[in-house]
């Protein structure tokens, strides 16, 4: 292994590594704000669950070069296309826990909740989503783990982010061999790191409710 | 509308660019399905057996389920690219960087197979009469095989997407359309789509083949 380029680049490295979490919470963020009314909607609703994550699976099994590409040639070139592609990618697994989730709570608690008086957005937000959230940051994990690794080929298109300093060394012809690795385990770290923890958070979940 | 009209007009280039040019359509096919498939089969091999092994010992599928389960967060870009330093470019290093990327999924679902069949089963078996070879062969093979095949369907649709970026690293097939459109946006529209459709087209008839095999094996294997 062959450090020489962040020994030599370190501000190099940090800012793009702060771009590519930038570019990694703007996905979720907005992704989160479709994907939880969404998968609301489709528990609810139930001729819709199989179609909406029908057409989210196929979007999902789209390899992300593949979209992105697309993309590129239709919205034009820069972060837009990222963020789209980006975006769609995330919605399958967001929208499939939010939607396991609720549909796993139990109709007893949700009757008991009703007795007591609830209105439905009282049930939704004080029972129903605070039971479903294991479920929901489960997604989420899975969700930024790849929006981590979709986020550095989207350097292709002008993104940034750790995946520029892979892009910049392949374009010198593997010159900087050095630039190559240093993004790659950049990136994997940050990949495993956001796992870790959100694995954590997971696990903290329950015990935090029960609080 | 106007995005229908983009696929549909995609599409229609697509086919036009590949009845002209077929042999170059068909070696990058080529080479990205032998990229694919010996990418499965080397993980197979490799992760079949070791999955049966794990799945045998609580505490060897525990170990096995988290280091791999963690090391599974780095990106399949990130496996392409650093087999490079240590492998150079070209086909081969690609092969090993797509194998490694099939392996857990494969791994993972054999061990979950065949911890998921039912003592019970594996007792009447041996009760029967039958050796160790043959419980694993003809009770608890069949009854694990729609959970494997779920894991190969997993690394299929995985590696075929990643076999796009073998490109970076010279590895060839369907990926150098599209690393060849986006290089030059303008000449490259077709070029690129080419790339684009013909991969998308690639998983998804992949995952509907063997999301069909699993669905036979659940059939044949379940008893009625």
């Amino acid at each position: 292994m062959d450090f020489s380029y962040l020994t030599n680049n370190p501000g190099t490295v940090l800012a793009a590594l702060g771009q590519h979490i930038e570019i990694t919470a703007l996905t979720l963020a907005i992704a989160i704000v479709i994907a939880v009314p969404l998968g609301t909607l489709i528990a609810r609703i139930s001729i819709l669950y199989t179609p909406v994550l029908g057409i989210l699976g196929i979007i999902y099994t789209i390899p992300s070069f593949a979209l992105l590409g697309f993309l590129i040639q239709y919205v034009g070139i820069g972060i837009r296309s990222s963020l789209v592609a980006l975006v769609a990618y995330a919605q399958f697994m967001l929208v499939l826990s939010v939607a396991t989730g609720l549909r796993g709570v139990d109709s007893a608690v949700i009757d008991a909740g009703r007795g007591m008086g609830m209105t439905d957005r009282q049930i939704l937000f004080r029972i129903e989503y605070p039971l479903a959230l294991p479920v929901m940051v489960a997604g989420l994990r899975v969700a930024t783990v790849a929006t981590i690794a979709i986020a550095s080929v989207a350097a292709l298109d002008d993104a940034g982010g750790l995946g520029a300093l892979l892009f910049d060394g392949i374009n010198n012809s593997f010159a900087s061999t050095s630039e190559v690795q240093v993004g790659a385990i950049a990136v994997s770290l940050l990949a495993i790191a956001a796992d870790l923890l959100l694995r954590a958070a997971q696990r903290a979940v329950p015990a935090a409710r029960a609080g | 509308m106007h995005l229908f009209h983009g696929i549909a007009s995609a599409v229609g280039g697509v086919l036009q660019y590949i009845r002209a040019n077929p042999d170059d359509f068909r070696a990058k096919l080529d080479t990205h399905l032998e990229l694919s498939l010996f990418a499965l089969l080397i993980a197979f091999v490799i992760c079949f057996p070791l999955g049966v092994a794990i799945s045998r010992s609580r505490i060897a599928s525990f170990w096995a389920l988290n280091l791999v389960g963690i090391a599974r967060a780095v990106p399949s870009i990130a496996i392409l690219f650093l087999a490079y330093p240590f492998l150079g470019l070209g086909f081969r290093p690609a092969l090993l960087a797509l194998a490694v990327l099939a392996s857990p999924p494969i791994l993972f679902n054999t061990n979950a197979g065949f911890r998921n069949v039912d003592p019970a089963l594996r007792e009447a078996a041996y009760g029967m009469g039958m050796t160790t070879a043959q419980v694993l062969r003809r009770i608890e093979l069949p009854l694990a095989l729609p959970v494997i095949l779920a894991g190969v369907r997993t690394a299929a649709v995985e590696v075929i997407a990643s076999a796009t970026l073998a490109t970076f690293i010279g590895g060839g097939g369907l990926g150098d359309y599209i690393n060849e459109g986006l290089g030059n946006l303008t000449v490259g529209q077709n070029v690129l789509l080419v790339g684009v459709v013909s991969v998308s087209v690639l998983t998804l008839v992949a995952q509907l083949l063997l999301g069909g095999l699993e669905l036979w094996a659940r059939r044949v294997a379940v008893p009625q």
